[in-house]
């Protein structure tokens, strides 16, 4: 693969992101694998980094609001729960209306990830990329379709990617290994990346 | 299969997505809006922590918050896949590992504390399994994580 494009890629992203302070750091380190389940999660966090129980809940409540924190709460596992069929599905969009299509794909809540990513020509040309859930690949199809037809996409190359067998699924870890178990029992979390 | 389950165990998975309550007591002020006591929410959510349903209570990042990551994608022979997924799950910065319906039958997402070990990691994965990857990073977000509505029926 081409690194150097690679790592032009990831300097651009990079870059958008804004400074987070040490203590940041470690109170996502502390806090990744998700807060205790006791009646004082945020000071028993707190305890645990040497600081107060206010400094955690303020600055969750910041991080939260820089959208470093994208949600807060219950981190469901869809399979678990029936949802059993889900598609990558891939466009070939024209770069000028790649925002646009990703705006309006994300006003849809069966639409779980949407993101913008590099073509790698010649064998790779798509540049949207969303998720899709749903019980069955028929709903998760008459999803797509819904979507072609409300955004305008009848012209747009596309592909659909269902998944078959899951290796392994865990949350991300920032701060060293991963701990996730491999396959019967993976762990879901979100589809963060 | 369907799994089983209350009233009680419905509304903590749908309705608590996506506004813990950034409050010294967190799980009593969801009581509070259940109708139940701090213990019985303490110990449902704990309870379907156990049945797998719930991977956690806590924060889902905005990608490269932390640390950087990126999709990849590689197409692996039929005959070899089970081996090569193995080799793929086995690299510790691995998070996700999927058989996808796609002549790029195998994705997955590396997550590493910076560029140059992400790098590495990869070029390491070309090197043992012989084949190339397609790195897909994240250039842009367009999703906002509302969480997800579970549509009960």
């Amino acid at each position: 693969m081409d690194m150097s494009a690679f790592r032009e890629h990831l300097r651009q992203i990079r870059s958008r992101v804004g400074f987070l302070e040490d203590t940041d750091l470690a109170l996502i380190g502390a806090i990744e694998k998700g807060l205790p389940l006791s009646p004082r999660p945020y000071a028993e966090v707190a305890a645990g980094l040497g600081i107060s129980e206010q400094e955690v809940l303020r600055r969750l409540a910041a991080l939260r609001n820089r959208g470093v924190i994208k949600r807060l709460g219950v981190v469901v596992r869809h399979r678990e729960l029936g949802y059993r069929a889900n598609a990558m599905v891939v466009w070939d969009v024209p770069d000028d209306t790649v925002g646009e299509l990703g705006r309006c794909f994300s006003g849809y809540d069966f639409v779980t990830l949407c993101y913008r990513r590099p073509r790698q020509l010649p064998q790779w040309p798509y540049n949207l990329f969303c998720m899709i859930h749903g019980k069955t690949r028929d709903e998760v199809q008459a999803r797509i379709a819904q979507l072609v037809q409300e955004c305008g996409l009848e012209s747009v190359q596309h592909q659909v990617l269902f998944s078959r067998r899951r290796f392994k699924q865990c949350g991300a870890r920032y701060h060293g290994v991963t701990t996730c178990p491999a396959l019967a029992d993976a762990r879901e979390a979100d589809y963060a990346t | 299969m369907v799994m089983e389950l209350t009233h009680l165990e419905k509304r903590l998975l749908n309705d608590f997505q996506r506004d813990l309550p950034l409050s010294q007591r967190p799980y009593a002020d969801m009581a509070e809006q259940l109708g139940v006591s701090e213990q019985e929410v303490i110990d449902t959510l704990e309870r379907l922590r156990e049945r797998g349903v719930v991977s956690r209570v806590g924060a889902v990042f905005r990608p490269h918050s932390v640390g950087v990551s990126t999709l990849a994608a590689m197409a692996v022979p039929e005959a070899e896949l089970e081996r090569v997924a193995e080799a793929i799950t086995a690299y510790p910065h691995v998070n996700h590992n999927y058989e996808r319906e796609h002549e790029y039958n195998l994705w997955f997402v590396v997550t590493a504390k910076d560029e140059s070990e992400l790098c590495g990691v990869l070029e390491d994965m070309e090197r043992s399994t012989g084949l190339s990857v397609l790195a897909l990073p994240l250039l842009e977000d367009y999703h906002i994580d509302l969480g997800f509505d579970l549509q009960w029926t």
